[in-house]
């Protein structure tokens, strides 16, 4: 079984690197660039039999160590 | 008095920690490899400056599950004195043992400096060498140095005088100009509601003798020495 996990800063957490990474954008006559937010993006590997008691560990996993969640969103997706 | 300094991999301040702690200070020290499991005979224990494994996925987010945390934390609620210097900092944030969270500097560089820093809070056991509004000159070292946290937490911090440095101009102003890093309220360093637990940016350890060029940081160790003298 293969997991996506997508970390994301939460509204409101300024994203100084999103901001450089628009800044070179707009300098690169993307203009249309109104704003760039930098996240995370992870590929798991499981050993699991039941998609839904792995979603509920893969939550756990977010919650304890993949995102922080005083600053961080995460989203989970689970294939096959 | 008995100080563990806590070395996890990647840690490179705590060679430093030691010097204060043994040869400044005089004090018994002692190294804790973050597999250890006890803390016995401890009065303080350091979390120093460092990388600890790599700053992977975030800064000390990783150290923050080594074995030797659960001793951190039933060492901490027993009352026993944490400091956390730099990344030690990012760890215990990390850990829960402090809110809040290290992000990356607003200008995204790493900064290695002196910072001069507003002593807010001269009657924690971290600080009382200190006077009340007195700046000091401590280096700093970080590239996630950005303190953060939400109103509420914030307003909590400043509510229960735990904001112990600010980093503030050299005549104390706290302003936006003297912030090196973003970091919210300019939070250099924190303690938490019972008062045991430090939290740094800056490495008072780097400051603490007069061959490195400023004793400024003297004080968070003597308030320590003081605080268990008497």
């Amino acid at each position: 079984m293969k997991a996506k996990v997508y970390v994301t800063l939460k509204k409101g957490v300024l994203d100084p690197q999103g901001k450089a990474v628009m800044g070179a954008l707009n300098s690169m006559s993307f203009a249309e660039v109104k704003d760039v937010r930098i996240g995370k993006f992870m590929e798991l590997e499981l050993n699991a039999a039941s998609k839904d008691e792995e979603e509920k560990r893969l939550r756990e996993m977010c919650e304890r160590l993949l995102a922080n969640t005083v600053i961080e969103n995460y989203r989970i997706e689970i294939e096959g | 008095m008995k100080f563990g300094i806590i070395v996890f991999p990647g840690s490179n301040c705590d060679h430093d920690c030691y010097h204060a702690v043994k040869h400044v200070f005089g004090q018994d020290a002692e190294y804790v490899w973050h597999k250890d499991t006890s803390l016995k005979g401890f009065d303080c224990v350091v979390l120093p400056g460092g990388f600890s494994y790599g700053d992977y996925l975030r800064t000390g987010a990783i150290a923050r599950f080594s074995p030797v945390m659960n001793e951190v934390t039933a060492f901490a609620k027993k009352g026993g004195l944490v400091l956390g210097i730099c990344n030690g900092f990012q760890i215990l944030t990390e850990a829960g043992l402090l809110p809040g969270v290290l992000m990356r500097n607003s200008g995204l560089k790493f900064i290695c400096r002196h910072a001069d820093l507003k002593v807010e809070n001269a009657s924690t056991v971290f600080s009382s060498s200190y006077k009340k509004g007195q700046v000091v000159s401590i280096p700093i070292a970080h590239a996630d140095g950005n303190y953060f946290a939400d109103d509420t937490t914030i307003k909590r911090l400043e509510d229960g005088d735990r904001i112990v440095f600010r980093y503030s101009a050299p005549d104390g102003q706290v302003t936006m100009d003297a912030n090196p890093n973003g970091a919210r309220a300019n939070i250099a360093g924190i303690v938490n509601e019972a008062g045991n637990v430090m939290g740094m940016m800056p490495h008072p350890e780097r400051a603490s003798e007069a061959e490195l060029g400023s004793t400024d940081g003297s004080g968070v160790f003597e308030s320590i020495l003081k605080g268990f003298l008497t």
